[in-house]
């Protein structure tokens, strides 16, 4: 231990490089975050109101920077500490992703709170800090920082999920989340040490190069690349680690489970790919049968139960639960096809899709809760009879989730069967049969809510009108051109193609 | 005006229903009739602009693609907007522009149950988008989008409107096409990434996958992802279950417009995409496909014979008349291709046809229920005539249009294609002979118990039965003068056609 510390006093401190530029986002996020925090501690509720807003333009100001980024793309990739800390194509359209969804997630909690009666500025603030981890997560190329940006995202919302404290379902959401958080944690961080152990680094493209990770399958090697994984796979909601989510789901408040379902899975698919991506390429053989089954499992799993569901929420949950099933798909066969089409630009594809039309059908659902006070999927009876503009932008949305032209969704499903279909082995072909069955039993799901909507009669015989608070009605609009634009004219994503120069390739 | 059709000609085709359908958005729902008037008008400028282009149309090289427009789509994976129009696309063109005005000007006075014309004509209007969009992509990402589009109007257009069973049939027929093209774009893309990831262009692929060597099992398996699609379209035996359901239960409107059009997506779909890029595995598949198609032909007519619900019946005969036209199409012969273009057509003219009287006697007797219906020739004279005209037509009676579609489709596969067994399509040519018989007979006796003998008890003194009324003339019309004139001289149509047949299996002959 002495002489440890001995060699401390003699190594100099040399301060790190800082590309002021290139971190601009994430320091304005924290300033304005902490800004808004100290507006809320002095104002209390003469403030109270503006609090969506002002949060809502903490998330919108950073775009600044993040723009001017990627337009001097000669500059890209900026790299700084040694490679923890990476700023490409394909993590600036990351933070542009969960920037939108932080603005979204405000619009839709806006209303919400507001009426419910809740510490309303805490929410945003935590919100705020959550989201942060997200964009940090973006840039992480290290072992640690990727911990460290996953447990900012995690632990505010535990607290979140637990937010109507009165309700019992509620305070299980936030329990069981938490526990599963933390022993999912445990996990990965046990997985994560033995990789720094055998590799000796934390840094993702160095262990990429080690030397035990490149000799081949070993059993500790092995034991550390499963522990990782399944640390992700809690955090995806993989099947057999997805067991919180529908529970989460529906007890958390509904504008918290849009955030969960779309922004926070996000982010754990962000870190996974990270991992897998930059830091596992050497272990393909052992990985990819791994994502093989996690994938088929997720996605047949996830779509069966939605099947039984009667909860709109919990079907969104499970639905949501196969649709990570799809995404983990490219990354069962990412050793082979890195070269030409690449599997992190078809799950950042889906990605981005994915956030359009899952945070539009939560806005539906929480209009529609509005009025009807029920998450019965039965309560969307006759919507399109006294509700029809409301009712055709969940038709979008159903369709798009299904993954019917010509609204978004078909093109995130067409990008994970590009992947797969690429070299055409059995492995990649035989996922991308099971993935099309699997989008027929998905079907028959949204379907039925679709068959609510336009052919069952209105529950009660009530046909009072839907009040559209203005936020609610702002992110309906925002998500419902982005689901059509993106399946009318998917080359705006799909121009990302050259976009994942993760460090070390 | 020539340089306009050629560069937006198409587009215009294909978008102005979406653009009339938008503006419907805006008007409330009370004004039914400014409704119908945007849709008729809508359609019939649709049809309009497709005459003008029709007019442009260099007959004499039918077999080109014309109005070609080339633009990059989606760069990242090479999928283009590429329209155009040639001789095997025209006729199948017509036939669309033709059916959904006349589907319009029939709903004037018979929107079905629960009403709601605004939300009726808007989904037709989209219908009529991906309809025309399938027949003229060149490019097979765009014609995948343009083949589901249609799936949505039309599983509203059954689930709204349709029967007492109507839910049941419109997930039926939704989930069994969805199953097909899921798996049809697996094989999509496994063709993409057989020929070398440069294009999605229907012809450039043909021509990479015939210079390329792609091992023989390859191109089975990925013929066998795009039978799967279009089989299920059309529909082949056994994969037509989904058909009898959702012809009985849609609205006449939804029956005519699947008979007539959507079911020709799936033959189209053989003759435009998957054999001409796949002629090796097509030769393989072929015996199978003939196979299946004289199942159809035969189990059709049976099932015909079976039923007890006139719009029933009818829909188990598109079955056995489908079964024809595969069969034209499994010879791989320009003959028997051709035969099954004019089979698409005539099929769409008849049995749409068929459809639309089966609507109006439900309308007026409000059952479809054989044993109950009678004496049509005594109650509404004129319409028993045309149901008989119909009838006659549909078995194939030589001098109506029903005769080109099968007679050449059963004398092409007395001699299919190289590398096709002969002797195993002269038995097909033999069962598919006696399936005409049955045809003969189970239109007939439907003939017989519904229009011939005296009207029953229940019905006899009923006052809402009528005749003829002035929106079923006018939609009915060109229908009947259509069927006389390509009975009289199939010419029109099979000049148009085999140019670009005999284009489209030249991969087949190298």
């Amino acid at each position: 231990m002495l002489s440890l510390l001995a060699q401390i006093d003699q190594v100099p401190f040399i301060r790190p490089e800082i590309d002021w530029h290139a971190v601009a986002p994430e320091l304005i996020l924290l300033g304005l975050g902490a800004l808004v925090t100290t507006l809320d501690l002095i104002f209390l509720e003469r403030i109270r109101r503006f609090m969506p807003t002002l949060t809502g333009l903490t998330f919108l100001v950073p775009l600044i920077p993040i723009l001017t980024l990627w337009n001097d793309s000669e500059s890209l990739p900026r790299s700084m500490f040694d490679g923890a800390y990476v700023v490409d194509r394909y993590s600036l359209a990351l933070k542009i992703l969960f920037l939108l969804s932080g603005y979204l997630v405000v619009l839709l909690a806006t209303d919400y709170m507001a009426e419910g009666d809740y510490y309303d500025s805490e929410f945003y603030q935590l919100i705020s800090a959550s989201i942060l981890g997200m964009v940090v997560m973006s840039s992480a190329r290290d072992l640690i920082s990727i911990f460290v940006a996953l447990e900012l995202i995690s632990i505010p919302a535990y607290l979140m999920a637990a937010w109507r404290k009165r309700d019992l379902k509620s305070n299980e959401a936030g329990l069981k989340y938490m526990l599963m958080g933390v022993f999912a944690s445990a996990i990965m961080l046990y997985g994560m040490s033995i990789l720094y152990g055998v590799s000796g680094s934390t840094n993702l493209a160095v262990i990429a190069q080690s030397d035990i990770l490149r000799s081949g399958t070993r059993s500790i090697v092995t034991l550390a690349v499963v522990f990782t994984i399944i640390g992700f796979g809690f955090k995806v909601s993989a099947v057999p680690f997805h067991t919180w989510a529908p529970d989460t789901y529906e007890g958390a408040p509904t504008p918290l489970t849009a955030f969960l379902a779309v922004a926070s899975k996000a982010a754990g698919f962000v870190a996974l790919m990270n991992v897998v991506l930059v830091a596992l390429p050497p272990q393909a053989t052992v990985v990819e049968p791994l994502m093989w089954v996690l994938s088929a499992v997720t996605m047949t799993v996830g779509n069966l139960i939605a099947i039984r569901q009667t909860n709109i929420v919990r079907m969104l949950a499970y639905s949501g639960v196969a649709q990570a099933g799809y995404m983990l798909a490219p990354l069962a066969v990412y050793g082979q096809t890195f070269n030409e089409t690449n599997p992190a630009n078809a799950i950042v594809n889906y990605l981005l899709v994915y956030a359009a039309m899952n945070f539009g059908a939560f806005a539906v659902v929480l209009l529609v809760a509005r009025k009807t006070r029920s998450g019965e999927i039965s309560s969307f009876g006759g919507l399109m009879n006294y509700a029809p503009g409301l009712g055709a932008a969940m038709t979008l949305f159903l369709f798009s989730l299904a993954g019917i032209p010509p609204v978004g969704g078909w093109w995130a499903k067409f990008q994970i069967f590009n992947v797969l279909t690429q070299n055409p082995s059995f492995f990649g072909i035989s996922l991308a049969v099971i993935a099309a069955i699997n989008s027929v039993f998905a079907a028959y799901y949204y379907l039925n809510i679709a068959k609510q909507m336009w052919f069952m009669p209105e529950p009660n015989e009530d046909h009072t009108p839907i009040g559209f608070p203005a936020p609610l009605a702002t992110a309906l609009a925002i998500t419902v051109v982005a689901t059509i634009v993106f399946g009318i004219l998917p080359g705006i994503t799909g121009d990302l193609s050259d976009f994942t120069t993760l460090a070390g390739r | 005006m020539t340089e306009f059709l050629n560069d937006w000609g198409i587009t215009v085709l294909v978008f102005l229903p979406l653009v009339g359908a938008l503006l419907m958005m805006f008007i409330p729902a009370k004004d039914e009739e400014s409704h119908k008037l945007i849709a008729l008008l809508t359609t019939v400028a649709t049809a309009l602009v497709g005459i003008a282009l029709f007019s442009e149309f260099d007959f004499d090289r039918t077999a080109d693609l014309q109005f070609d427009v080339n633009t990059s789509w989606i760069s990242v994976v090479n999928a283009n907007y590429h329209v155009a129009i040639d001789g095997m696309s025209l006729p199948l063109i017509a036939l669309t522009l033709l059916v959904v005005p006349l589907v319009i000007i029939y709903s004037w006075n018979h929107i079905p149950d629960p009403g709601n014309a605004k939300m009726f004509l808007m989904l037709i209007l989209v219908l009529h988008t991906g309809m025309l969009g399938s027949f003229v992509a060149q490019d097979i990402v765009l014609f995948f989008v343009f083949f589901e589009v249609v799936l949505l109007p039309m599983y509203f257009m059954i689930g709204v409107w349709g029967g007492p069973d109507r839910l049941y049939a419109s997930i039926k027929f939704f989930l069994y096409t969805l199953f097909g093209s899921a798996l049809m774009l697996v094989a999509f893309l496994a063709l993409y990434w057989n020929t070398g990831s440069q294009t999605f262009d229907m012809q450039e692929l043909a021509s990479l996958v015939a210079e390329r060597d792609i091992p023989l099992g390859t191109q089975v398996l990925i013929f066998g992802g795009m039978f799967l699609g279009f089989g299920i379209k059309v529909p082949m035996f056994p994969f037509h279950t989904w058909l009898p359901d959702a012809h009985t239960q849609a609205p006449t409107q939804g029956s005519v417009i699947l008979a007539a059009v959507l079911l020709k997506l799936g033959t189209y779909g053989f003759v435009r995409i998957a054999i001409p890029i796949l002629p090796e595995a097509a030769v393989e598949w072929a015996p199978w496909i003939g196979l299946l198609a004289v199942i159809g032909i035969i189990y059709g007519a049976l099932g015909c014979l079976a039923q007890t619900d006139m719009k029933r019946l009818i829909a188990f005969s598109s079955v056995a008349h489908m079964g024809y036209v595969m069969l034209g199409i499994a010879t791989l012969t320009p003959f028997g291709i051709n035969a099954a273009i004019f089979g698409m057509v005539a099929h769409g003219l008849i049995t749409g046809m068929l459809f639309f009287i089966a609507g109006s006697v439900k309308d007026r007797y409000h059952t479809l229920e054989i044993k109950r219906l009678g004496g049509l020739l005594v109650q509404a004279p004129k319409m028993g005539w045309i149901l008989g005209f119909c009838t006659m037509a549909s078995l194939g009676l030589p001098g109506l249009a029903g005769f080109w579609g099968e007679f050449p489709a059963i004398l092409a596969a007395y001699n299919p294609a190289d590398g096709v067994s002969t002797s195993l399509f002269r038995v097909y040519m033999v069962i598919a002979a006696i399936g005409t018989v049955f045809a003969a007979g189970y239109l007939l006796w439907l003939l017989q118990r519904t229009a011939f003998g005296t009207p029953s008890d229940e019905f006899a003194d009923d006052p809402e039965i009528t005749d003829m009324n002035m929106t079923e003339w006018i939609a009915w019309t060109p229908f009947l003068v259509l069927i006389v004139l390509f009975g009289f001289v199939p010419g029109i149509i099979f000049d148009i056609t085999d140019g670009a047949v005999v284009e489209s299996l030249k991969t087949l002959a190298r």
